[in-house]
């Protein structure tokens, strides 16, 4: 097989390219408008406005306030600041020390909890998920204690894709009077992300992840959201976030958003074809492969599997030298040396969660490229296993 | 994640793939929950590993590591094949990443199982022969 010329991007869940209308809106605050958005003479007041309209455009598709809106540095950080600040804020007011998340929560939550637990006394109950990582929000009902001070669910899977009833969760919290966070950085710039139908108070978005540039994040929080400020220091976004803005990044941030929900509609169409054909082509060509995760209510852009008795990294490297870039939820693609505890909250055995493979399609992929995996990634699949003292055909 | 230019080839291309039927000696090394596991099948004459066979299922490293050993204990004796270590095989390659060094380098303690296994069925079947000579046998992992 030739390796084409191009590379095909499948890992849109890990990031983007920058959109050209992004990085040319960003283009005028490094070196004409570079003025701190703090200071009074015109250039500050320019960085000031340039804010301002970025806010206004990101509270806009958020159906918020723009004074609701803190700009951070990148998605974890937006999930730790709303994690800790709420935890903080609310034991401050004699609320209690327990968090409910769920089990399949990106590490920015997840790690975030537990360091809760182990160092600050915080009580967390993990909610389990049914076989297609999805949270039942009757368990997060049962949860629910005298004493629980945040909830936190993500919108949608980073590895898997399924979307959760975050609408429902949400109700059931603010049934309770309790914040509601979700961590939807793999939902922005394709779910609809109106925090008052998700009954959200906290939602994490990050800027790379829609074609906007690294190192920018967004945490709205509701008006009146217990919040402790993580990082003291200036008057900067409300006193809940110090620090010299990143003028450009949110320019950028808010650019790329606007540009993504401007055509939410037909992206997610031409999207979620393309995963469907590389769903079926991938089910009907490679024996032992199951698609994991909700098979409908699954993030447009995400098709992802195991492959039995062959493990994930082996298929990375042989897609790599392709010119297929994928990831992989197996223990051996990553630095920890567990497999996904997505998967194994899903129940897949860690056996068979070594052989994952997650496909992300994005804006520039073709059929061609869907057609050309589809091609190859049976061959591979075939090789690995004939090297398997696992695979049963070769017995 | 870097892989030298040789751990590359040998996982591209790997050598001594398969079993062997009516092997002398098989070993088996990792746990496939832990996302590596080696099986080893050596033939063996006058002492003398004359052929070997691996399958594995794992990430890169342990695909090149099982490749390299393999190739690096072919033709050689059973003590010799026994001195070889895992450090030995990474160190081979061109080294691995550091992350890797212990969970996919399990290529020499596969063949010393492999080695074991054999020495313990030839003990085994002269026993039963002349039924003398109960010696110590060595102790390996379970095959």
């Amino acid at each position: 097989m030739e390796r084409p010329a191009k590379v095909i991007y499948l890992d849109h869940a890990a990031t983007t390219a920058v959109d050209p209308r992004v990085v040319e809106a960003m283009q005028p605050y490094w070196t004409e408008r570079y003025g701190n958005a703090s200071s009074i003479y015109s250039l500050g007041r320019e960085a000031a406005q340039a804010m301002a309209s970025a806010r206004a455009t990101v509270a806009d598709i958020l159906h918020c306030e723009p004074k609701e809106i803190i700009f951070t540095s990148c998605g974890s950080e937006s999930d730790n600041l709303a994690l800790r600040g709420v935890a903080f804020a609310q034991r401050h007011r004699g609320k209690g020390h327990h968090i409910i998340t769920s089990s399949i929560e990106h590490h920015a939550v997840s790690h975030t909890c537990e360091q809760l637990e182990k160092y600050f006394d915080f009580e967390v109950t993990y909610l389990p998920v049914d076989r297609y990582a999805m949270v039942d929000p009757d368990e997060v009902r049962r949860a629910i204690r005298d004493d629980t001070v945040l909830i936190s669910v993500m919108t949608a899977n980073n590895e898997v894709g399924t979307i959760q009833p975050i609408a429902e969760i949400g109700r059931i919290a603010h049934e309770r009077g309790i914040p509601f966070h979700t961590d939807a950085v793999q939902a922005g710039g394709a779910l609809p992300l109106d925090v008052n139908d998700l009954h959200v108070d906290l939602l994490s978005l990050s800027a790379h992840k829609f074609y906007g540039p690294k190192g920018v994040g967004v945490l709205y929080v509701r008006k009146g959201t217990p919040l402790l400020s993580m990082q003291t220091g200036g008057a900067h976004e409300r006193k809940r976030r110090a620090g010299t803005e990143n003028v450009a990044g949110i320019v950028g941030l808010a650019t790329a958003l606007k540009l993504a929900y401007d055509h939410a509609a037909e992206n997610n169409a031409r999207i979620t074809a393309l995963r469907e054909r590389l769903i079926r082509g991938v089910l009907e060509s490679i024996p032992d492969a199951q698609l994991t995760g909700h098979p409908t209510q699954r993030l447009p852009n995400n098709a992802s599997f195991v492959f039995k008795y062959i493990e994930g990294e082996s298929i990375l490297i042989n897609l790599d030298l392709l010119g297929i870039c994928a990831s992989s939820g197996s223990a051996c693609s990553s630095a920890s040396l567990e497999p996904s505890h997505v998967l194994l909250a899903m129940g897949i055995p860690a056996e068979v969660a070594h052989g994952s493979l997650r496909l992300t399609l994005g804006r520039e992929n073709t059929e061609e490229d869907v057609d050309y995996v589809l091609q190859v990634l049976p061959g591979i699949v075939k090789k690995l296993r004939m090297m398997s003292p696992l695979y049963p055909g070769n017995k | 994640m870097e892989y030298s230019e040789l751990v590359m080839e040998h996982f591209m291309n790997p050598r001594n793939v398969g079993v062997i039927e009516d092997p002398d000696g098989v070993g088996k090394e990792g746990n496939p929950v832990c996302g590596d596991l080696m099986e080893i099948f050596i033939k063996v004459e006058d002492d003398r590993i004359v052929d070997i066979k691996f399958r594995t299922f794992g990430c890169g490293a342990a695909i090149a590591t099982s490749s390299i050993a393999t190739e690096m204990v072919k033709g050689k004796t059973l003590d010799e094949a026994e001195e070889l270590t895992n450090r030995a095989v990474a160190e081979a390659l061109g080294g691995l990443p550091p992350i890797k060094m212990h969970c996919s380098n399990l290529a020499s303690d596969a063949i010393h199982a492999a080695i074991a296994d054999y020495r313990r069925r030839r003990n085994g079947s002269k026993k039963n022969e002349s039924s003398q000579k109960t010696s110590e046998v060595p102790k390996s992992s379970e095959v």
